[in-house]
């Protein structure tokens, strides 16, 4: 027993450096293709290149002869062995739901799927022998355009009859949560203002850095798989539940993982595959696929066309929203494929109190690659289209931006707030974000400059984008997901041990892939549990050290994942106070607990936490009936999805001339409630501006007639470049989270979901005294010089 | 991402490495630098037998100043031209435009030779080798020639170098004190140009004495705009002025249609990245910075 | 087969390789070097960036054959031998310049280049100088800020608070 010694420095809210940073700056990091094992042989994929096409014959005699192949195997080979992909959310109960065989013997649906597989011992034979592998195919018509395929012009599946997977649907009036938003439109039609738009949400690909790659290792008992994913635990129960092996017998291990983005939240053929090749020979492979791999048949992300219909009175006041899209859900139903454009459905009255609200969307089925989600997934599709009519709405009343926006959003004071989608926001500052971040931007000078130069008619135009959005994030409430039928709940599951030594050993059921976890799980129990930030270790990503788990995406790690470990964290406290009065021979009752010590109150009479652990280690005097671990774990499902949100400010430079757009300048102020470590957020924020920046600018998945990928290579697939990019000015205001212990919300996503609409409203903004009032993404030189000359494409 | 399977030799001598050549013959591939050779290895694009591998004929590297001309060796990396004092006095269009070439790695490890043997329309040298009147040193079996820059580049990936000869040194005229500027229009940074102008100029107090410009990506070949360049003698270094001379840009142009861009806008970009090109050239300002 | 010497993070190796093998395989499966990775297959994103005699090139595009005789440095040999950081690597980690850390190994070796050839560089140099490297989780911000600190550290000269949240992420 010490004396009372210093409280630790509040680690909530300290910009500590990353624990993960050391093995990936000395490159001493274990992604999944170092990873080498005795007699592992290595998979080469046989390809289909045609959309959609009958496989009447494959023929690999000359491949299966050449040196060091071990097999060649085809979807007949491996038969229902190979298990299958799974639907995790069928979003209406008469869901179409194409099977999805990871290797198909009959039938290919897109450019890219696996007909054969190639086994040898290194993988450049592996990839001589796949070239030798021929394949007949008998081409079959193919469902590519997006509204075509909605029309059912041509099938995607044949035998299902129909492209259209599902419809679903909201109204506010049927929901009881607004009115009728027929009603409205036909009243602003007389008299107010009807804004109707048809946006695209191009079709995009996550692109994480590192190609996916898997290592399965079936020698043993137990069949590992490591997996560069973000979902060890979801990935497990799919292989289990298709399979038929035992979870227990499954152990699936994500060490560092480059990037997912949303884009390794699937369970993919190639996993499926190598999972059976290996179960088949009884030998560890390994297959990594390479970029262009990685570009043709990952999934892909957005892909809608947007039919918007906003009425308002004159004056600009928000009366109704008419949403109808059509997804691209490419040709199989992705894992929660079908669930992006309904996550979308409850964001598409953003800030705003509208009085009415209709949704609908139409999910279609084509001959491309699949989507699913990719960062924001839904929600920066619905930020998109109603940031874009804000703007429209604002040029058509004749108002800044920014002020259409203050009359519709909903006050401070107004919170907690039942919106017309139906959810409650709890917490939020419009007001206050936006003036600061108006006060970081200098959006008056901006203005002035803008006026000027439109004045002078200058050759380079200024345009001032706004983007006040707010998101739905920390997935999910499980009784939410449950009403919306998707297959799993949202919660996440934490473990705290105390070792002997008085170290923290901390599991968690998150699956970090870049987010920095390790260190700011450590701060949370460093701070909770009283004990120093370096004595905290995290573990995760393994399905045999962490049970239990759902994984990382939807910005849920730290609202959701956090949260379960702050509760863990409290039962270990629980446990030790028993022991603690014990040894301080004291009552309970008379117990208090900080900075990591129990004192006896009035008294300085204490002992540390981690003294306990030693104490019940050794177990030499518990307290009669007392359990010899203070190791303790949680589940927490949260109640509400928290709701960040931020006002971001973009300008930029166009080229009249050359129609090319430049970054001028963007800040933005986000209140994410309270900070855990502000070093991380930022990171966060930057990285999402960019690939949202990058949406509005630059990327695009182009299909061509033939349904072949165009953008196939990061020479085609434009990822921008620090010298694409500028920096930013960011700040925030704390608008406490009142559903979670912590206050905070999640930031994964936010920067992505804001960046779109600001980029390219400022875009138009920079061109509308031209004539123009919307161009289509990316806003390429060529489709902005073209609006201005007076000729779309 | 791995290649097939090929023979490989590394020649001492340009004697040796036109052995190899003819030998191997249409089996073989010569590599120079291989930045722009070993993707399409890698991709399997192309699967040549044996890969001939200039790298460790010393001759064919260095820079020399022959009077009139520098003499690059054809095995000169782009970073080296790209610093060279001579070049940059000499020949600074070169300079322009090897600080626009792809990345730095890439310029570390390219070769002034094997881009220019390359002959990818959208390479950016071959416009400032067009515009400068470059000639090109060829040796075969039957010994050296030498092909002027307009003769050189013969369509999409063709030159004038035959299957058994090997491309040694690229002779550039000095124009010692030219104003020179290459206008590279890209979407991303590290892309391959959609359009980009080199235009050198000299001047004679306010007005162009003369101006060489030649255009990338405009065609299955670099071009060389000589409407512009007759355009523009004796012209006052105005934007008006040069203005009108770069709407002669588009003359016998035959720009590709793709995700960046049709033909037509193509055109249009040439017009105005060669008007800025050659202002720039000129020392004029009023350049938008994009 | 081809006999190829070289001298890799000072060690002296030679192997017998087939002459389609890169260079980046060459580190990756021969030598146990997988601090190095790959990203594409159009030498576009630069992870793979090493240096070869001195100067950064894409190991995906140089035969390893053509490293023969040749030195390399990869993200592995760049610490001191008693494991002190590279000042770029220091400022990597001060500035948070990377997330996920894929494109790291190949950004740092870039940014070492980069700063030999201008050891003061503007933002503007900075970004692009870097042109041929891709991060996808950064947006390039606190890279830029460390390849600057780092200049900072390397040249001596004073850099300032760097522990506030504000200075990083304004």
């Amino acid at each position: 027993m010490t004396a009372t010694q210093d409280a630790p420095v509040a680690e909530i809210g300290r910009d500590r450096r990353r624990k993960e940073d050391q093995r990936l700056i000395t490159g001493r990091t274990r992604w999944t293709d170092n990873i080498t094992l005795p007699g592992m042989l290595h998979l080469a994929m046989v390809r289909s290149p045609f959309p959609h096409a009958r496989i009447s014959g494959i023929d690999t005699t000359a491949a299966k002869a050449s040196t060091n192949v071990v097999a060649v195997l085809t979807g007949a080979d491996l038969g229902e062995g190979q298990g299958a992909c799974i639907n995790a959310w069928p979003v209406v109960e008469d869901q179409v739901t194409p099977a999805h065989v990871p290797m198909p013997s009959d039938r290919v649906t897109f450019a890219g799927e696996i007909v054969a597989v190639v086994v040898a011992r290194t993988a450049a034979e592996a990839r001589d022998a796949a070239e030798l592998v021929e394949v007949d195919y008998e081409e079959l018509p193919a469902a590519l355009d997006l509204k075509d395929a909605a029309e059912n012009k041509v099938l995607a599946h044949p035998d299902l009859g129909t492209n259209v997977s599902a419809v679903w649907r909201f109204d506010s009036a049927e929901a009881g949560t607004g009115g009728d938003v027929e009603e409205a439109i036909a009243k602003a039609r007389d008299g107010g203002i009807v804004i109707e738009r048809e946006y695209r949400q191009q079709r995009l690909i996550p692109a994480f850095m590192e190609p996916r790659s898997v290592v399965v290792d079936p020698t043993g008992e137990q069949i590992t798989v490591w997996s560069a994913t973000q979902i060890p635990h979801i990935l497990r129960f799919a292989i289990a539940a298709s399979t038929g092996v035992s979870e227990s017998k499954i152990r699936v291990i994500a060490p560092d993982v480059g990037g997912g983005f949303g884009g390794k939240l699937q369970q993919t053929p190639e996993e499926m595959i190598a999972f059976a090749v290996a179960r088949r020979l009884g030998k560890p492979v390994k297959y990594t696929e390479t970029r262009s791999e990685s570009l043709l048949s990952a999934h892909h992300g957005r892909d809608q066309w947007q039919r918007l219909t906003l009425a308002a009175d004159k004056d600009g006041n928000v009366t109704g929203l008419k949403v109808d899209l059509l997804a691209d859900l490419g040709s199989y139903v992705a894992i929660v494929g079908g669930g992006v454009p309904v996550l979308g459905a409850f964001m598409f009255n953003a800030i705003y109190k509208f009085p009415a609200y209709q949704f609908q969307t139409t999910n279609v089925l084509t001959n491309k690659t699949w989507t699913d989600a990719y960062r924001g997934a839904g929600r920066p599709e619905a930020t998109y289209a109603v940031e874009r009519l804000m703007d429209e709405l604002a040029a058509e009343v004749g108002v800044d931006p920014l002020e259409i926006r203050e009359r519709n959003w909903i006050k401070h004071e107004e919170f907690p707030f039942t919106t017309v989608a139906g959810l409650e926001y709890d917490s939020g500052n419009y007001e206050a974000a936006t003036a600061r971040a108006k006060e970081m931007f200098g959006y008056d000078a901006l203005r002035a400059e803008q006026a000027e130069r439109r004045e002078r008619g200058d050759r380079v135009q200024l345009g001032l984008g706004v983007s006040t959005f707010t998101e739905m994030c920390g997935l999910a409430p499980s009784r939410v997901l449950g009403s919306l039928n998707y297959g799993a709940g949202g919660w996440e599951h934490a473990e705290v041990r105390m070792l002997p030594t008085g170290k923290v050993e901390v599991v968690t059921g998150a699956s970090a892939h870049g987010q920095g976890h390790e260190t700011a799980f450590s701060q949370i129990v460093a701070d909770r549990l009283g004990v120093p930030f370096e004595d905290v270790e995290i573990l995760h990503g393994d399905t045999q050290i962490s049970h239990k788990g759902l994984d990382t995406y939807g910005s849920r790690s730290l609202v959701v994942g956090g949260e379960a470990l702050v509760k863990a964290v409290d039962k270990v406290i629980e446990k030790a106070k028993p022991v603690a009065a014990h040894l301080l021979e004291a009552s309970v009752d008379d117990l208090e607990f900080g900075g990591g010590r129990f004192t006896v109150k009035g008294t300085d009479q204490g002992m540390a936490v981690t003294e306990i652990a030693t104490a019940v280690f050794a177990a030499h005097n518990l307290p009669d009936g007392v359990e010899a671990s203070l190791d303790s774990e949680a589940t927490y499902d949260p109640v509400n999805f928290n709701y960040p949100h931020g006002t971001h400010l973009c300008a930029v430079e166009v080229d009249t001339e050359t129609g090319q757009v430049k970054m001028r300048k963007y800040a933005a102020c986000d209140d994410i409630g309270q900070i855990i470590n502000p070093l991380i957020v930022a990171g966060q924020v930057h990285g999402g501006l960019v690939q949202g920046i990058a949406q509005a600018l630059w990327e695009e998945a182009v299909y061509d007639e033939n349904g072949t990928l165009v953008s196939g290579s990061f020479v085609d697939y434009l990822l921008p470049t620090a010298a694409d990019t500028i920096s930013f000015d960011l700040d925030h205001t704390t608008s406490p989270c009142t559903t979670n212990s912590l206050g905070a919300k999640g930031v994964g996503e936010a920067g992505t979901i804001a960046s779109t609409p600001a980029v390219v409203n400022a875009v138009v903004d920079a061109i509308r005294h031209l004539g123009v009032n919307d161009i289509q993404m990316p806003c390429t030189p060529e489709r902005v010089w073209r609006a201005i000359n007076g000729g779309a494409k | 991402m791995i290649p097939a399977a090929f023979e490989y030799v590394a020649p001492g001598s340009v004697d040796e490495a036109l052995r190899a050549l003819s030998e191997h013959g249409d089996e073989a591939k010569i590599i120079a630098g291989g930045q722009s050779l070993l993707p399409v290895l890698r991709m399997r694009l192309n699967a040549p037998e044996w890969v001939i591998d200039l790298g460790r004929i010393d001759s064919l590297r260095g820079i020399r100043d022959g009077g009139d001309h520098l003499a690059v060796g054809a095995m000169t990396t782009h970073h080296e031209v790209g610093n060279d004092a001579g070049i940059h006095e000499h020949a600074l269009l070169v300079t322009k435009a090897i600080a626009e070439l792809a990345d730095a790695q890439v310029r570390h490890r390219g070769t002034f030779g094997g881009a220019l043997a390359h002959a990818d329309p959208a390479g950016d040298l071959g416009a400032p080798a067009r515009a400068l009147g470059a000639t090109f040193v060829i040796q075969g079996p039957s010994g050296t020639r030498e092909v002027g820059a307009d003769d050189f580049f013969v369509d999409l990936f063709e030159t004038a170098i035959s299957e058994d000869e090997i491309l040694t040194e690229i002779r550039i005229p000095k124009h010692t004190g030219w104003g020179a500027a290459y206008q590279k229009f890209v979407r991303i940074a590290h892309q391959w140009p959609i359009v980009a102008v080199a235009a050198t100029v000299r001047m004679d107090g306010d007005t162009i004495a003369e101006a060489r410009v030649g255009l990338t990506n405009m065609g299955a070949t670099p071009l060389r705009a000589t409407a512009v360049e007759e355009a523009l003698a004796g012209q006052p270094a105005t934007e008006d002025a040069v203005a009108a001379a770069a709407a002669n840009a588009p003359e016998g142009t035959d720009p590709p249609s793709d995700l960046n861009g049709d033909a037509d806008y193509r055109r249009h970009l040439a017009t105005v990245l060669t008007r800025r090109a050659v202002l720039a050239a000129a020392g004029r300002n009023g350049i938008p910075a994009i | 087969m081809t006999r190829i010497n070289l001298t890799v993070d000072g060690q002296r190796v030679a192997d017998d390789i087939e002459p389609r093998m890169l260079l980046v395989q060459y580190l990756r499966e021969r030598l146990g070097k997988t601090g190095t990775v790959v990203g594409c297959d159009t030498s576009s994103c630069g992870a793979c960036t090493v240096h070869l005699d001195g100067a950064s090139v894409k190991s995906c595009n140089v035969l390893a054959v053509q490293a023969d005789g040749a030195t390399v440095t990869t993200i592995e040999g760049l610490a001191a031998e008693d494991g002190t950081l590279h000042p770029v690597q220091e400022a990597f980690h001060e500035c948070h310049g990377l997330q996920c850390g894929f494109c790291t190994p190949g950004m740092i070796m870039q940014a070492v280049d980069l700063l030999k050839q201008n050891p003061d560089p503007s933002e503007e140099a900075v970004r692009l100088g870097l042109e041929g490297n891709l991060c996808r989780c950064t947006g390039y911000h606190n890279i830029v800020r460390a390849v600057q600190r780092a200049a900072g550290e390397m040249s001596g000269a004073s850099t300032g608070p760097t522990t506030g949240a504000g200075e990083v992420v304004s």
